[in-house]
């Protein structure tokens, strides 16, 4: 029996054309689903990608980007082939999004009503008297205080963690089914971060939303995530359960990840290290694009690239090293 | 740490009373109309050899302190005290001798390096300010020093942008170093690299300051960063330390509140549950005051869960609750009540 997803991204492929006829690879290839209610973690450096898959979902790549190919679908529906008018009415209903910095997310120039009012007259219909009356109420739930005064205020009349609190109130201003959060407290102080991380969660609950949420911390996924996908090179190198990942990881990348995280738990007195830094998306090394800095490198890697392997059901991988660990290819 | 006799060592870095006030301007006429208390009457001291780390959110008066101490902006009052010498009192001239052993690193190595000027240029740059060398001493030099921080040699005829993020900082640390000082202040070193290359770029410094003797203070917003390279730690809370103390003592047994909030605000990788860490504490609701409206009394009261009477009224000093560790909390000063320790 096959389990009801609300996302299913497919062999997704987005490509940016540059100049000199350099490709590139943002996105190359991913393939994973969201399930009700799931939290599932895009985690990698920069310029792995994840922020490129997330904003591919929306259909907000620009120009010199574009996605190439593959399948994106909400709820069995091909979100692809739709239209820019109808990508539109999807956008902020179905699918919400928000990003790391709300300042620039945000417009300067208008009220915060009238910001969440637009989205609830838009998808909703509703009138200026009643969007108003549920811009308060929205932003009572993400804890703002002073709702009815707040609406009247522009952004830069608030602090970074009531801007992102506004960002939250217009991405669940539609109830939507999937909520992206594009590294959602980067930019914020960590007692900050914990209150806002705290609200998605319990938002999450509360809506019956599934959570995308794309960061570089994976002490952030372990707390929040269900499931986790780590991005190298524009690629999917590992998925797992959380937990299974954090204990048991298998990836090379991802364990060097782990070890040049400072530990609060023990201490080590130098951190691991991964050699070298990560290449710029138009020339990944031939073979597998972490080889040039893999410390478990073999010949074979500068070769042929690997392809994601399914170790158990819950947990795949990227790697050589797991060759024997059913090869389908 | 890694070296037990640090606690008896002499005192390289003194800090008596510091404080920095900003105007705040208003109105038609611009004029002052308050001040910001950046950095509010803040005293400790750093050991030769030692990290210190600073730790506190934005706003707190963390890099505001490191510029004071280096008088890349002037104190309002207090002291500094630098190998003896109170440095707060001397002319621009009489500094400038000094300058060469107090260094700083900046967060941003994109904005810190002047991208017209080649490695080699920007690294001798101290050289030919503060010495006398020749042309061909200061090349071998900057040579050496790259190969020291992990680049090239031939690396300084390159331009900062030909360069990663993490490059770049080390390029950061090699002009710091150049002058063979024996401070360096990093204001947030890693808070801009990938933890990757953070990782790396933290054993550098690590190693560095094994091989130099160098003495740091470690500026950061980032708890795990500095727990790893610290000695000591200071949490700073709206232009004041809260809470200053040998690193195990302040990761494991934290006592001001506010010290408790944050680390419990940390999110963390939990591989092995049982560890002894400190419990997860509710989320704080309130913002961080505006820092040219502090409270009265104790600054963090209004985000305090065990705020009393007492602390909107009266400021806290220091009480000493441990070997090298000082809160400023209400909750300490009458003498070992300790019914709200935790």
């Amino acid at each position: 029996m096959k389990q009801k997803t609300i996302l299913d991204v497919k062999q997704l492929q987005t490509y940016f054309y540059l100049e000199a006829d350099r490709v590139a690879k943002a996105v190359d290839d991913i393939t994973f689903s969201i399930h009700p209610g799931e939290t599932v973690a895009l985690v990698g450096e920069s310029g792995s990608g994840k922020s490129m898959a997330a904003l591919s979902i929306m259909q907000l790549i620009r120009k010199p980007g574009r996605i190439k190919q593959g399948s994106i679908r909400l709820e069995g529906k091909e979100l692809l082939q739709l239209t820019n008018r109808q990508m539109a009415q999807i956008r902020g209903k179905d699918i919400a999004m928000i990003f790391q910095e709300p300042m620039t997310a945000l417009n300067p120039v208008y009220t915060i009503g009238n910001q969440i009012g637009e989205i609830l007259r838009k998808h909703q219909g509703l009138n200026r008297q009643q969007a108003k009356q549920e811009a308060i109420n929205l932003l009572q739930t993400v804890g703002i205080p002073r709702a009815t005064e707040i609406i009247h205020e522009h952004p830069h009349q608030l602090s970074g963690g009531m801007r992102q609190r506004v960002m939250i109130a217009m991405a669940i201003a539609c109830k939507p089914k999937l909520l992206i959060a594009d590294e959602p407290t980067t930019a914020l102080d960590v007692t900050i971060q914990a209150q806002i991380l705290d609200l998605l969660m319990q938002l999450k609950e509360q809506f019956h939303m599934s959570l995308l949420l794309i960061t570089h911390d994976l002490g952030v996924v372990s707390e929040y995530a269900d499931r986790v996908i780590v991005m190298y090179g524009g690629q999917m190198v590992e998925e797992a359960a959380v937990k299974e990942l954090l204990q048991n990881p298998k990836h090379p990348y991802t364990d060097g990840l782990l070890a040049s995280l400072p530990n609060m738990e023990e201490h080590a007195e130098r951190l691991g290290t991964i050699r070298g830094t990560v290449p710029p998306a138009y020339a990944y090394p031939a073979g597998c694009r972490f080889s040039t800095r893999c410390p478990a490198v073999m010949d074979i890697c500068h070769v042929k690239a690997p392809s994601l392997k399914q170790l158990t059901p819950e947990h795949q991988v990227r790697c050589h090293l797991y060759a024997n660990g059913g090869d389908l290819s | 740490m890694r070296n037990p006799a640090i606690a008896h060592q002499e005192k390289l870095v003194e800090v008596q009373q510091l404080k920095k006030y900003f105007p705040v301007k208003g109105g038609i006429l611009r004029r002052q109309i308050g001040h910001v208390k950046a950095v509010d009457d803040v005293s400790f001291h750093i050991y030769k050899g030692e990290t210190l780390g600073i730790v506190g959110e934005s706003g707190s008066g963390k890099s505001t302190l490191g510029r004071v101490m280096l008088r890349l902006l002037e104190p309002t009052e207090g002291n500094v005290i630098f190998e003896g010498q109170n440095i707060s009192t001397l002319t621009q001239r009489e500094l400038r001798p000094v300058r060469r052993s107090m260094q700083i690193v900046f967060q941003d190595p994109f904005a810190s390096l002047n991208s017209k000027m080649s490695v080699g240029e920007l690294i001798e740059e101290p050289l030919i300010v503060q010495t006398n060398l020749s042309k061909r001493k200061r090349k071998e030099q900057a040579a050496a020093l790259l190969e020291k921080v992990g680049l090239q040699a031939d690396d300084r005829h390159k331009y900062p942008h030909e360069f990663s993020g993490g490059q770049r900082q080390r390029i950061s640390i090699a002009r710091a170093l150049v002058l063979n000082p024996a401070f360096v202040i990093c204001d947030e070193p890693v808070s801009a690299l990938d933890v990757s290359i953070q990782a790396q770029v933290l054993n550098l410094m690590k190693d560095l300051q094994d091989d130099y003797r160098l003495t740091y203070l470690f500026i950061s917003h980032d708890l795990s960063v500095v727990k790893h390279i610290s000695d000591r730690v200071a949490v700073m809370y709206l232009g004041k330390i809260a809470e200053i103390a040998p690193k195990h003592a302040l990761y494991t047994n934290p006592h001001h509140p506010y010290t408790k909030k944050l680390l419990s605000s940390i999110p963390t990788i939990h591989t092995n549950s049982d560890k002894n860490t400190v419990p997860k504490q509710p989320v704080m609701h309130q913002d961080i005051p505006n820092p040219a409206n502090p409270p009265s009394g104790c600054v963090f009261r209004t985000r305090c869960p065990l705020a009393h009477d007492r602390c909107s009224i009266e400021q806290p000093t220091y009480t000493e609750i441990g070997p090298d560790h000082y809160v400023a909390c209400h909750l300490y000063d009458k003498g070992g009540d300790t019914s709200h320790t935790s």
